[in-house]
């Protein structure tokens, strides 16, 4: 006998992902969803960005690796609160894994929270983690063909920092291209090209992110 | 990698339905996984093997129907299949695009006894 289901085999998941994102609304912190191929300065951006904005926000990151506390012990270090969570070899983060992260965090001392996803331009974009936004870090040595060969993290992105900027007079990287293939799969999708090891570009970012949370403190999901 | 979940998503959902039904074994799972979820169907395979066992599931084929990624100029509104790296529309040459189909990631039906 058959029987119908047509069910998405991710549902669970997304269900555990509108689940954090109540929490999540219900404590007003914005949330961000980083993703990156390994490498890409998903780290760099983040401890930039404490750097920062650690006077005008209160920070919290929840970092996503498959193995060691690197990141999180840098992050720790900042002074801001964080929790490490190890994939030991799972290739993304979880909606289930960040509701048990969420356990381990002061929600009530957070107006943003920053979420290292593992490094990866497959896996992690298939995984809703109840994240308000979702940020995609490009790095200049990976080139500008990446668009059509990922095309899902292109698509699903609002923001797509394009990082290592100062290397541009060394490669060949082809920015007017890489713009038209992103606005071409994601016409929204907000472009910035940066550099976390010498600064530029970065204060598009802080202030894109100071508007996030000055949207989500008036109230209402800015879900994406 | 994301087929182990993938594949504990399979698994959880067919067995619940299966439960629903009242069914005793379920002998098939139909799913449609799109060219564009980057899906492995051997992954698939492997880990449901290992994670159905002791299930009703167990022993239960799998059949893949893969559809194939189909776009949509924004452009000109020409419906196409890529043949090409750069996604470009075969009719207006434009490269804004958007996907209509190849993400489907679901489980169909199951059959059962």
């Amino acid at each position: 006998m058959e029987v119908k289901v047509v069910k998405d085999i991710l549902s669970a998941n997304d269900r555990i992902a509108r689940r954090n994102q109540r929490l999540l609304d219900e404590h007003g912190i914005l949330t961000i969803n980083i993703m990156s191929a390994p490498g890409a300065g998903k780290t760099s951006l983040i401890l930039q960005t404490i750097t920062k904005l650690k006077q005008k926000a209160r920070i919290g990151v929840i970092e996503g690796d498959v193995a060691s506390t690197i990141d999180a012990n840098k992050v720790h270090e900042q002074g801001v609160a964080a929790v490490q969570i190890n994939t030991a070899g799972g290739c993304h983060l979880d909606a289930n894994m960040i509701e048990s992260a969420l356990n381990n965090l002061p929600l009530g001392d957070i107006d943003l929270l920053l979420i290292e996803n593992v490094g990866n331009l497959i896996c992690p974009a298939e995984f809703a983690l109840g994240e308000h936004k979702r940020v995609m870090l490009l790095s200049l040595p990976e080139g500008d063909d990446k668009p059509y060969k990922y095309p899902l993290m292109f698509t699903e992105a609002d923001v797509v920092l394009i990082n290592k900027i100062d290397l541009l007079p060394y490669l060949e990287f082809n920015t007017a291209a890489f713009h038209k293939a992103v606005t071409g799969l994601n016409p929204t999708a907000k472009i910035l090209p940066v550099s976390c090891k010498t600064g530029e570009g970065l204060e598009d970012w802080f202030s894109w992110l100071l508007d996030a949370i000055g949207e989500i403190k008036r109230g209402g999901s800015i879900a994406c | 990698m994301h087929e182990l979940s993938i594949t504990q998503g399979i698994l959880s959902i067919a067995v619940e339905k299966a439960n629903e039904v009242q069914a005793s074994k379920v002998t098939k799972i139909n799913l449609i996984i799109g060219e564009l979820s980057g899906v492995v169907n051997e992954c698939v395979e492997f880990y449901f093997d290992l994670l159905s066992k002791d299930t009703i599931a167990a022993q239960a084929s799998l059949s893949f129907h893969q559809p194939p990624i189909q776009l949509r100029c924004r452009s000109c509104a020409a419906v196409f299949s890529p043949d090409n790296l750069d996604w470009a529309c075969p009719i207006c040459r434009e490269q804004k695009i958007e996907i209509i189909s190849g993400r489907e990631c679901r489980v169909e039906s199951i059959e059962v006894d």
